[in-house]
């Protein structure tokens, strides 16, 4: 990898470089009750309201690769025959300006099951391979638990990744077109100043969780706790609302429905994103529910996160950021959980 | 006009229709008769034969029957069997026809002669109790909404018109909320009955900033006892639940089971 490092007021010109783009980073939506300033990726249309100091969004930037819903084909409908069109939708290059180590990490989790080998999506990969990433550090927040995860660094998946060393950007430059583009500031080698000054600010970041989840041998104690009370209680507590699938920058499951126009004579086939909590997420042909309960669908969210996709993939469906516990309304995190499930008990 | 057109070579009738109201704002048929720039199309796909809204001289032969509005008259009650005996579909359209709707709301006074007398004065007529469709009739096809939504009622009526089958959402309002990005009004401090209702409504209040009221009634999965937990943590009065619970009519076996 290579390091370079450019002075703070240079960052408006690297936003400038890529401002002719359709240019998604952090912005301020509102604050909540208690003051807290809440997130969200969007279009940024000016530097002052890119945020690279957010704490984290509400929402990942999911609906940017994987949208809620999306239009896989279009027929055209003539004669008794129809004709099939497919549009990937790839026309817009993205830039990304300010994604923290979890949500890299969560697209990097994606690509393995969404670029293939098996089941290549070309929607989603069309987008992914579009998109120019700058990352950015982060300040853990009370509900981040990644550093658990194994997601609190990112090593790769990013064109750029900017920390700042206070009144200068230390960047790891991973691209190509990321180098071509800094050449256009004032880049210069960091010295052993500022090595010091980016190893320090790890340490205190490091010293900054608060928040974490004891997963060790946890593919293990979930086989062994597959029948245990806890999913129970935890199955009392959930709505099957599928808060904590739509904020997730890991889940994709989705179905796929279609829909004809009013005229009959055109029709289109979309998917729509879904979450196994959803009551008929597993109901098939016939009515037959698999997963009739809240506490069955509320347990296979977990056991697809933490062991299923463990033993695929030998690393966890998760990246920590902590975004479902904090949307959960019914109050369930997952750390909450993995604790209950270790020590068979639910907090009250 | 053509009576027949067709979808993949197969030949689609169109349905001869009728709308009828009981004891409504009529505001569902008018959004049958809204979203102009798709309103021809969708009148195209029925043979609308009866619907005083927007047409005189209505007949009585029809296959599909629209009724909206709760029965709140012996003499709506009649009206209704006869419709039941006409129609080979009958949908209820909104949810005073589903549930009662905001009529139902009368129905939490003890001694209705007293609010006969509030709202009519010295001019009575005839009312009792208000009562869903479905507590007289067998109601093939619900659509849910105050008023209901026009995106949803063309995708049902085209999918109605080419015999597919019909599901709701069976899943709550959040879903779709959050599918939205929005953030959620309890972050703001506002209540919200969005983990309880059906979705299907495109989270047409939180879009809007606006806390959901129910109107579309229960989901499939119906977690009340969450709810009251996390309007508790909210500092959210136990009435103004019930306000809204109570608004529509959707949920008031729930709240007969709900623990004081
Ligand atoms: S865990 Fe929470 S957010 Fe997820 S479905 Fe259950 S109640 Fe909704
Ligand atoms: S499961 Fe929760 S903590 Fe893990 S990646 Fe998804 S939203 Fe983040
Ligand atoms: S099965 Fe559930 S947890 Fe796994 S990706 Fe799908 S929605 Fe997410
Ligand atoms: S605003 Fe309402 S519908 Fe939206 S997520 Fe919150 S509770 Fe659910
Ligand atoms: S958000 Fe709730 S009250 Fe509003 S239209 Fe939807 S179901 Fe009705």
């Amino acid at each position: 990898m290579l390091f370079k490092v450019f002075p703070g007021n240079e960052l408006e010109t690297l936003y400038d470089i890529l401002a002719g783009h359709h240019l998604v980073g952090p912005q301020l939506r509102g604050t909540d009750l208690n003051g807290q300033e809440l997130f969200a990726f969007d279009y940024i249309h000016s530097f002052t309201e890119l945020r690279l100091d957010f704490t984290s969004t509400v929402h990942s930037l999911k609906s940017f690769i994987l949208p809620p819903r999306e239009t896989l084909s279009s027929f055209t409908l003539t004669n008794g025959d129809w004709e099939k069109h497919v549009d990937l939708g790839i026309y817009k290059p993205h830039v990304f300006f300010g994604l923290h180590p979890c949500d890299i990490n969560g697209l990097n989790k994606l690509d393995k099951v969404l670029t293939g080998p098996v089941y290549p999506d070309p929607f989603y990969t069309g987008k992914r391979k579009n998109m120019f990433i700058i990352g950015v550090n982060c300040s853990p927040q009370p509900w981040c638990f990644c550093k658990s995860m194994g997601t609190d660094t990112v090593l790769s998946g990013f064109d750029m990744f900017l920390t700042d060393l206070g009144d200068r950007y230390f960047v790891e430059i991973q691209s190509a077109i990321a180098y071509d583009i800094l050449t256009e500031l004032p880049i210069v080698d960091p010295t052993e100043a500022d090595h010091r000054r980016f190893v320090e600010l790890m340490d205190e970041r490091n010293s900054k969780f608060t928040c974490q989840v004891d997963n060790s041998d946890l593919t293990k104690i979930l086989d062994l706790e597959f029948q245990s009370p806890v999913w129970q209680e935890w199955g009392k507590k959930c709505m099957s609302c599928g808060s904590c699938a739509s904020v997730c920058p890991t889940c994709y499951c989705y179905g796929v429905k279609e829909f004809v126009d009013l005229d009959l004579t055109n029709a289109t086939k979309q998917r729509q994103l879904y979450s196994c909590n959803l009551i008929d997420f597993a109901m098939v042909a016939g009515g037959h529910n698999f997963r009739p309960d809240s506490a069955s669908r509320l347990k296979y969210r977990y056991y697809h996160k933490h062991r299923g996709f463990q033993e695929a993939y030998e690393e966890a469906l998760c990246v920590g950021c902590g975004r479902c516990g904090q949307a959960c309304l019914a109050g369930i995190t997952v750390p909450d959980v993995i604790d209950s499930v270790r020590r068979q008990e639910v907090p009250k | 006009m053509e009576k027949t057109r067709t979808y993949l070579g197969v030949e689609i009738k169109r349905p001869r229709t009728a709308f009828f109201e009981l004891s409504s704002c009529e505001g569902c048929q008018l959004q049958i008769l809204n979203k102009e720039a798709s309103l021809f199309a969708f009148l195209d796909l029925l043979d609308i034969v009866n619907f005083r809204e927007a047409m005189s001289n209505g007949s009585n032969d029809y296959e599909i029957a629209f009724v909206e509005g709760s029965v709140t008259r012996a003499d709506e009650e009649e009206r209704l069997l006869k419709i039941r005996k006409q129609a080979k579909t009958l949908v209820a359209l909104g949810s005073c026809a589903c549930f009662g709707g905001v009529n139902q709301l009368k129905n939490r006074f003890n001694d209705l002669e007293w609010v006969k007398k509030e709202v009519y004065g010295d001019f009575p007529i005839e009312t009792q109790k208000v009562r869903p469709l479905s507590d007289f009739v067998t109601v093939d096809l619900s659509i849910y909404g105050c008023p209901i939504k026009k995106e949803e009622v063309e995708e049902i009526v085209t999918n109605l018109v080419l015999g597919k089958s019909i599901d709701h959402p069976r899943y709550p309002v959040c879903m779709e909320c959050t599918a939205n990005g929005n953030i959620c009004l309890f972050k703001l401090g506002e209540p919200c009955l969005g983990p309880v209702t059906r979705a299907g409504c495109d989270a047409w209040c939180p879009n809007n900033r606006v806390g959901c009221w129910g109107c579309r009634g229960p989901a499939d999965e119906a977690n009340f006892d969450q709810l009251q937990e996390i309007m508790d943590s909210h500092n959210i009065p136990r009435q103004a639940m019930l306000d809204r619970l109570e608004c529509f009519g959707g949920f008031s076996s729930a709240i007969k089971n709900m623990s004081e």
